[in-house]
């Protein structure tokens, strides 16, 4: 856990003080990744490197763990904390194995124990240690320069990791691939990260808490979730972009919306059968068939059911794909789009049907957040006026 | 392979030149004549590596922690004025600096010494510090985010990186050194500028060229020298002659 408390950074320039940051106040939850955002020289990554003292702040105090850093010693401190910036700062003297072992060497550790260390890493973000421990930062591409800056910074295990634009040198493809291996790793080391960034689609992806500054103040700290739905003010607004609404899609699962698909037909079914349950589920404009083992084989549109006569099987339609639960709804649009479809049948890992996404239950489960702080809103206001 | 067919292209007739030229030096008898001063060579020789060693060692050892001194943050005022005073200094012709190291300490082997110590310090000094400066901000900065101490930075992360250009500094130093020795023995420190000086005087042309070819082949050997220390002990991962 990392707490700010107070923290003020005011630096004397020549064209006079400049106050970096103004008393931020936030905490960042044990295992939780903490993304601090806003345009540049707003405070952010000065924030972020008062956490290791690169900077001294000027008043206010960081608890790490509960525990006030501001006697600590310097030099321990930072060994306790993982350390990212966005150039990587793999020293080119060193091979990759000597990078990945400084840190545990520093604090005095066996050498057979960081030496097991350094390829265990390595094996966790895919690069074989046979081939890259002895080879030297030069002989890397950026993509994994930068890789291996990340487990360097998780050498020593440290329970505290600062990522100063990780990313952010990296080809856009790139990037995605790595954003995704790290929050993997996420998963598994449950780390308490604070991250630099000035994107908000990177932000939105990988923060479970978002930090937005401007001219060094901190303007809104909530969950990505609460942060598109309800920004705090025209800053914010205009920060996380106009299509804000859209880019809760990727923060939702498949699984949160799924309407389960209670009534389907087999292939033996008749059309009249078929016709009847859509009648008696209520669904609009088809049915989905499935086979003996419940995976959705095509769908019987609502117009061939009341104009034609025969067995399911011989009138479905194919489906043109599926969706899995753990899908998230930006893909699902995605698809949607794509296929000119309204609904989209999900299937577990088996293949079995698990039930439908609609792109009315989509609208539905985003619309929720804004409909409930609207009457929110207007219940204070009535509250208000009969005061 | 191309390049190597072409250097073999170019063996054969280099051989047959230098082969030419030796038949040319015995028949003209200059050969004999120089291996007429053998015991002098071999004795200046001697005398010659040692004012180079000591006076290049010294240079060295002081040279390198003055640089890294002047390099640290807070000498940077101190520095700009000492690599400014410095880079006058370089200005200097080494004979000039011989002739006023003599003025200071007198004649012989230690003001010999002192000379070769000043005219050779400037290089490395100012190599080891634009070396050090030159290290990126991002590895000191990764260097002290993860926690190194100062010391900790200097000896694994700014001088190893900064290594191919402190080297660049010792080898000019040197090749310095060597070609002042000979001037050595203008202020009585002896060496092999005793055969070259004599030579002239005497008009002895075999006396000159046998201290003039030893001078040159010492030179061109410690060159070879630092230049094979060089590439052994920068790391491979910062060394421009091994990538």
């Amino acid at each position: 856990m990392i707490t700010l408390d107070n923290l003020t950074k005011i630096f004397d320039t020549d064209r006079g003080v400049v106050t970096a940051a103004d008393h931020i106040n936030m905490e960042v939850p044990q295992g939780e990744i903490c993304v601090l955002l806003g345009p540049s020289g707003c405070g952010k990554t000065t924030t972020l490197k008062m956490v290791n003292r690169i900077i001294n702040p000027t008043s206010g105090r960081v608890l790490i763990n509960g525990q006030d850093t501001t006697d600590q010693d310097t030099v321990s401190l930072r060994r306790n904390i993982g350390y990212v910036i966005q150039q990587i700062g793999l020293f080119p003297n060193m091979t990759i194995e000597e990078n990945i072992s400084i840190v545990p060497k520093l604090i005095g550790w066996e050498k057979s124990r960081y030496l097991k260390r350094a390829s265990e890493l390595l094996e966790m973000v895919a690069l074989d240690p046979a081939i890259f421990l002895k080879r030297y930062p030069n002989e890397l591409s950026g993509g994994q320069q930068q890789r291996v800056g990340v487990i360097r910074a998780l050498a020593a295990d440290p329970p505290v990791m600062l990522m100063d634009e990780p990313f952010g040198a990296i080809d856009p493809i790139n990037r995605e691939v790595i954003q995704d291996e790290f929050l993997k790793l996420h998963r598994e080391l449950k780390k308490t990260i604070m991250f630099v960034s000035h994107d908000i689609d990177e932000a939105v992806k990988m923060a479970d808490r978002i930090a937005i500054f401007k001219d060094g103040k901190l303007i809104q700290y909530d969950t990505p979730d609460d942060l598109l739905s309800h920004p705090a003010n025209d800053f914010v607004k205009g920060f996380v972009g106009r299509d804000r609404a859209l880019k809760r899609l990727q923060l939702v699962t498949v699984s949160e919306v799924l309407e389960t698909e209670s009534s389907v037909v087999t292939a033996e079914d008749s059309l009249t059968t078929a016709l009847k349950r859509m009648d008696d589920a209520g669904y609009e404009r088809a049915i989905i068939v499935v086979d003996g083992n419940d995976r959705p084989v095509g769908y019987i549109s609502r117009s061939v059911a009341t104009t034609t006569k025969g067995k399911c099987g011989q009138h479905s339609y194919n489906l043109r794909t599926v969706v899995h639960p753990e899908d998230d709804l930006r893909t699902v649009a995605s698809k949607m789009f794509t296929h000119d479809a309204t609904w989209l049948p999900c299937v577990s890992e088996q293949g079995k049907l698990m039930g439908v996404v609609t792109q009315r239950g989509i609208t539905h489960y985003l619309g929720a957040t804004y409909k409930s702080s609207r009457s929110d809103d207007q219940n204070v206001r009535r509250f208000r006026v009969a005061t | 392979m191309k390049k190597l067919k072409q250097s073999r292209f170019f063996q054969l007739p280099a051989l047959v030149v230098v082969l030419l030229l030796g038949v040319y030096l015995q028949r003209s008898g200059l050969i004999d004549g120089m291996l007429f001063y053998w015991e002098d060579i071999v004795y200046l020789t001697k005398q010659h590596i040692q004012l180079t060693a000591i006076s290049g060692t010294l240079a060295i050892v002081v040279g390198i922690p003055l640089g890294v001194i002047l390099s640290r943050p807070r000498f940077i005022k101190v520095s700009e004025w000492a690599m400014q005073a410095l880079n006058v200094g370089t200005t200097i012709p080494t004979l000039a600096i011989l002739a006023l190291s003599m003025s200071l300490l007198g004649i012989g082997f230690i003001p010999s010494v002192f000379g070769l110590f000043i005219a050779s310090l400037l290089p490395i000094v100012r190599n080891t510090y634009t070396g050090l400066l030159g290290v990126p901000a991002h590895l000191k900065e990764s260097a002290s985010g993860i926690g190194m101490s100062p010391g900790q930075m200097l000896l694994r992360v700014e001088i190893p990186n900064a290594a191919y250009v402190i080297f660049a500094g010792i080898r000019t130093a040197l090749a310095i050194n060597v070609g002042t020795v000979p001037l050595a023995f203008l202020i009585g420190g002896g060496g092999l500028g005793e055969l070259i000086f004599t030579g002239i005087d005497l008009f002895d042309t075999e006396m000159m060229l046998a201290g003039a070819l030893m001078t040159a082949l010492l030179a061109i050997t410690v060159d070879i020298l630092v230049a094979a220390c060089a590439f052994l002990m920068v790391p491979r991962g910062v060394n421009p002659s091994r990538a």
